[in-house]
């Protein structure tokens, strides 16, 4: 399936910063049946990420904070090198940075390796200065996607936070500046406090929530996104099983991003796909398209 | 999960720079080998294999670990736990060996207590660099334990692998090995070359981000195995033809060769 520049395997997609720090780790997710691998965002410069707690599963999904570690794009090129050369699944960048300058100076520096796509992250709730820093400002949004799509020769995709009052606004900034496809959603704003200890349980002190949590929000999001705008949404959040995904893909989502769920199975892409296919034949349709958006026209 | 808040009820000085610190929280159900992640308030969470149902055994080496140094009995910590793959453990008719460096002891401590506890016969390496630091030689007490120093203040002047080098492994049914991992390494490369790898299980340490088997912090190359949730402990045959003995990734993920 063709979505938004690029050619899916399959609609199911892992999502940013899981199992993303290693060619080899996403070449394994790959072989696990992912439709497409994106990586962890990637920066200008190596960065250490903030300390520990970072990532701690709650009684409703998972909170993190990890602070966008990355060994800088000097430091991944190989790693995308090794990912492509281990599976058949289409890469697709993360990358992130304090202005268009430097997200361009990363999608540049990746270049050399080939990746199919890139995916900007305007959306990471935690690292100051970065990721939902600028991406709540669709002027920026507008000059960093403008930059990057003028920068390289692949499709460029913009995943959205969804902390921001209306979520279209950031969407059509993107499609705007020539984006491919908008992702939506990255994790909501959240925190976990020890209450006998009394300290905030992240390093970081608040993060973003994922998991079953956060799926009504990005179902939303997607809805509305889908009526806005006229490029691909791909849905990502909270998707643990078939009947997420295709809750998603009938709010108006092309494909769908998976992340926390690995964490339960890593062969959740296989699963998934079984299950979106066995629903296909049930209610008489031939493919993922012929469902996205449904929803819309029940009216 | 969310940490669970836990007292010191002991702390043990095991050497200068090791200690095994108690909690009132037990892990019943932890297989040895296992790990707990340590959350040491206002400084950073850091893994600990257990080296008991209620205890961690840790040396002091950055900042986590020496902020621990200074809590005494009653203060608390948060642990999450217990997490990834533990040792096999024995059959009752089956030879062990352990080999075990530093504090690489803690993890396999436990291990030697069930089999002293089901009767069953152990013969054991421990290395350490002086007479000072011999981790749970009474735990060890189970069959023959060859004790190495570096500096050859007790038992054998030398490394594990010197030990190791003079000892007939065809009869050991299973082999555990834990330690720094250039001790490991060369303890690999021993048994493979006999070819007994298979029999083995190592205990490796990364560094975890996440802890539970998503972010990808600690895979290794080059299967992208998790240390964190397909380990700690790794069959040999497992390692074979992997980043072990060669390098691991900081906290960024850069590389860093051994």
């Amino acid at each position: 399936m063709n979505i938004a520049g690029i050619e899916l395997k399959n609609p199911t997609i892992l999502a940013s910063g899981i199992m993303g720090t290693t060619g080899a780790a996403l070449a394994r997710m790959g072989r696990n049946g992912a439709g497409a691998l994106v990586t962890k965002s990637i920066g200008p410069v190596p960065k250490k990420g903030h300390n520990n707690p970072s990532m701690v599963e709650l009684e409703c999904g998972y909170i993190n904070a990890m602070g966008l570690p990355n060994p800088s794009y000097s430091g991944f090129c190989e790693e995308i090198g090794i990912a492509k050369s281990k599976t058949d699944a289409p890469l697709i960048a993360s990358i992130f940075g304090g202005d268009s300058a430097e997200f361009t100076e990363v999608a540049r520096g990746l270049l050399s390796s080939k990746p199919d796509c890139f995916e900007l992250n305007v959306s990471c709730p935690h690292a100051e200065g970065y990721g939902a820093s600028v991406g709540t400002d669709p002027d920026l949004v507008h000059e960093i996607t403008a930059s990057v799509v003028d920068a390289v020769d692949v499709p460029v995709w913009v995943k959205l936070t969804p902390n921001v009052t209306d979520i279209t606004s950031i969407g059509r900034a993107a499609e705007t500046a020539g984006a491919s496809a908008v992702v939506a959603i990255n994790t909501v704003r959240g925190m976990a406090i020890d209450i006998h200890s009394g300290y905030p349980i992240l390093g970081n002190r608040f993060g973003g929530l994922s998991g079953p949590a956060v799926k009504p929000v990005a179902v939303k999001c997607v809805y509305d996104l889908y009526k806005a705008l006229d490029v691909p949404v791909i849905g990502v959040g909270g998707i643990t099983c078939p009947q997420d995904a295709i809750e998603m893909i009938l709010a108006g989502a092309s494909a769908v991003e998976i992340g926390s769920a690995v964490h339960d199975d890593t062969q959740i892409f296989e699963t998934i796909n079984k299950g979106i296919d066995a629903y296909l034949q049930k209610y008489g349709y031939s493919k993922t398209e012929d469902i996205a958006g449904l929803s819309h026209e029940m009216i | 999960m969310r940490p669970i808040h836990s007292k010191i009820t002991e702390i043990i000085e095991e050497s200068p720079n090791v200690r095994t610190f108690f909690f009132d929280t037990h892990f019943e159900t932890a297989i040895p080998g296992q790990f707990v992640m340590v959350w040491v308030h206002g400084t950073d969470e850091v893994p600990m294999t257990l080296s008991g149902k209620n205890s961690i055994t840790v040396q002091k080496v950055g900042d986590a670990t020496s902020r621990m140094f200074e809590l005494g009995i009653g203060d608390h910590m948060g642990l999450r736990g217990p997490f990834g793959r533990g040792f096999t453990p024995p059959e009752k008719d089956e030879k062990v060996l352990f080999i075990a460096g530093g504090v690489g002891a803690a993890p396999i401590a436990p291990l030697a207590d069930i089999i002293k506890a089901r009767g069953i016969e152990g013969h054991t390496i421990l290395g350490s660099r002086c007479c000072d630091e011999i981790l749970f030689r009474e735990r060890f007490a189970c069959g023959r334990v060859d004790i190495t120093t570096d500096d050859g203040s007790e038992g054998r002047s030398g490394f594990v692998t010197d030990q190791l080098a003079e000892t007939d492994t065809s009869d050991y049914d299973r082999i555990y090995v834990c330690g720094p991992e250039i001790m490991m390494y060369k303890v690999f490369e021993i048994l493979k070359t006999r070819d007994v790898h298979v029999k083995t299980e190592f205990s490796l340490h990364r560094y975890f981000k996440c802890g539970i088997g998503v972010c990808g912090a600690c895979s290794m190359d080059p299967e992208g195995l998790r240390v964190c949730r397909d380990g700690p402990v790794f069959n040999g045959s497992e390692l074979e033809g992997s980043e072990f003995g060669h390098y691991e990734r900081d906290s960024s993920g850069c590389k860093c060769h051994f």
